[in-house]
């Protein structure tokens, strides 16, 4: 029963809608409930990834120190967003920190464990990584936008 | 305004009016909004712009951003970036400056009667696009949703913040901000404006959407809305070209076959976009 309903929580997240029952379960397997209060940090730069958040409820800051500059966020991801894309390629290490800005609920699955599915599974392999894709695509173009300065004047 | 003498416009269009500053609003650094009064000013169309000129120094297009409904009134939001702007953003109230127009194309704001509006705004972008939301706010019951995008580089140089805050708090319109960058007390979205895009409910196939900003947020916004299914020729972008004359005489603000000051500002996505993937023309 408690399954199942993680199933259907999974299932529901723009991540993974309509994935097919067989894989559906596989992800779900590795698929736990967690929590994060406002604050409170999901994972710091530096440590392995061994985690990805399916975001539900709540938002989640990327954040940055720069030397001199105190700590900066460069993105928050709300509802039904990603936080972890660095468990696809190795070395598997966190880039920046992820702190909760609110409340934070979400579904933690464990890389490690969705990695070996992956491998022993192709098909699966290639349906994680057609999800993922867009997501990495969306925040490479975001990023050359960001960087491009665009609000400051011409130069 | 009586005392103000001007020359005659009609005689010359490159001619300008006199017109005086009646109120000077400091929004965020560099950036001004001048209330002013003008000899034989009649209104303008949301999206259309004045040539202002402070005296001896040069003339520059700049957008109206107050309500176009109330003709009296003449609106300007100023960012200092050059020699021009800057002489224009040290005028005080009480000052006098030459000003031609209302010029250009507007934002065709009663095609969104019926559908959803979606404004998307970067930087000093709202400024020219605030009279569409003044006017669709001012009849919100001939368009179905009414959303604001708005993105600035950082919370400090957000626009018009006690507006938005304003509007936001209304039930019948959405409006969600984004910064590039904060330091961690920031407790907002970051990221682009167009990330914003995935985070709202709308039906793109009965949206349009009005688009200012700087030209790469808008490409941006413009590919990102067509690929959310929004028709290009529902998608409305001002440009921005240095200009002389305004009135499509020099040639100045050419881009391809269409001359900016004449044919626009405002034009639609479908008509723009080859012209910008051959900007060189
Ligand atoms: C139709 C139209 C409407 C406009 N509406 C407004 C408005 O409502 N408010 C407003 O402040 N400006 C507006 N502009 C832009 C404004 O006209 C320019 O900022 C102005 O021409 C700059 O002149 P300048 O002599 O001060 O600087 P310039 O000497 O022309 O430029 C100085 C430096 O600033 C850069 N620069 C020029 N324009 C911009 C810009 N828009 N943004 C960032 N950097 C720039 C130049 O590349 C250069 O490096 C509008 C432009 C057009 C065409
Ligand atoms: S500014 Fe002269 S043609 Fe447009």
């Amino acid at each position: 029963m408690i399954v199942d309903d993680l199933k259907e929580i999974v299932g529901g997240h723009s991540m993974f809608a309509g994935l097919g029952t067989e894989f559906l379960e596989l992800v779900t397997g590795c698929a736990k409930n967690v929590r994060f209060h406002g604050g409170e940090y999901l994972y710091r730069e530096g440590e392995e990834a061994n985690e990805i958040y399916l975001i539900r409820d709540g938002h989640v800051a990327q954040e940055l120190g720069a030397p001199g500059q105190g700590r900066m966020t460069f993105q928050t991801i709300g509802p039904d967003g990603v936080v972890g894309l660095s468990f696809l390629v190795p070395p598997y290490r966190w880039s920046y920190d992820a702190r909760a800005q609110d409340d934070v609920r979400a579904i933690s699955l464990d890389a490690t464990c969705l990695r070996g599915k992956c491998n022993a599974d192709p098909a699966l392999g290639y349906e994680v990584m057609k999800r993922f894709m867009p997501t990495v695509v969306d925040r490479l173009h975001d990023t050359r936008l960001q960087l491009l300065d665009v609000y400051g004047a011409r130069s | 305004m009586s005392t103000v003498l001007a020359p005659d416009p009609q005689l010359d269009p490159m001619v300008p009016t006199l017109a005086r500053i009646t109120r000077k609003i400091d929004e965020i650094p560099d950036v001004v909004t001048f209330e002013m009064e003008a000899d034989g000013w009649s209104g303008f169309a949301p999206g259309q712009f004045n040539m202002l000129g402070p005296f001896g120094v040069g003339e520059i297009p700049i957008s109206l951003s107050g309500p176009a409904s109330k003709r009296e009134r003449l609106v300007h939001t100023i960012r200092a970036v050059g020699p021009v702007s800057r002489a224009l953003v040290e005028l005080q109230e009480g000052a006098v400056l030459g000003l031609r127009g209302p010029y250009g194309a507007p934002w065709p704001v009663e095609r969104a009667q019926g559908r959803d509006v979606m404004v998307v705004a970067g930087g000093l972008g709202l400024a020219p696009v605030r009279p569409v939301l003044y006017d669709v706010l001012e009849n919100r019951d001939d368009y179905e949703k009414v959303i604001v995008l708005y993105g600035a580089r950082r919370p400090e140089e957000m626009l018009f913040a006690d507006e938005l805050s304003t509007w936001r708090a209304r039930f019948d319109i959405e409006v969600a901000v984004t910064v590039d960058h904060a330091s961690v007390g920031w407790h907002g979205h970051v990221g682009v404006v167009t990330s914003l895009l995935r985070t709202v409910g709308y039906d793109p196939a009965n949206t349009t959407a009005y688009v200012c900003g700087p030209e790469i947020m808008m490409r941006f916004a413009a590919r990102a809305l067509t690929d959310a299914g929004v028709a290009p020729g529902e998608i409305w972008l001002s440009m921005e070209r240095n200009m002389h004359c305004a009135i499509g005489l020099c040639g100045h603000c050419q881009l391809g076959p269409v001359f900016i000051c004449r044919d626009g500002p405002v034009f639609d996505w479908a008509r723009l976009r080859p012209l910008m993937q051959q900007e060189e023309l």
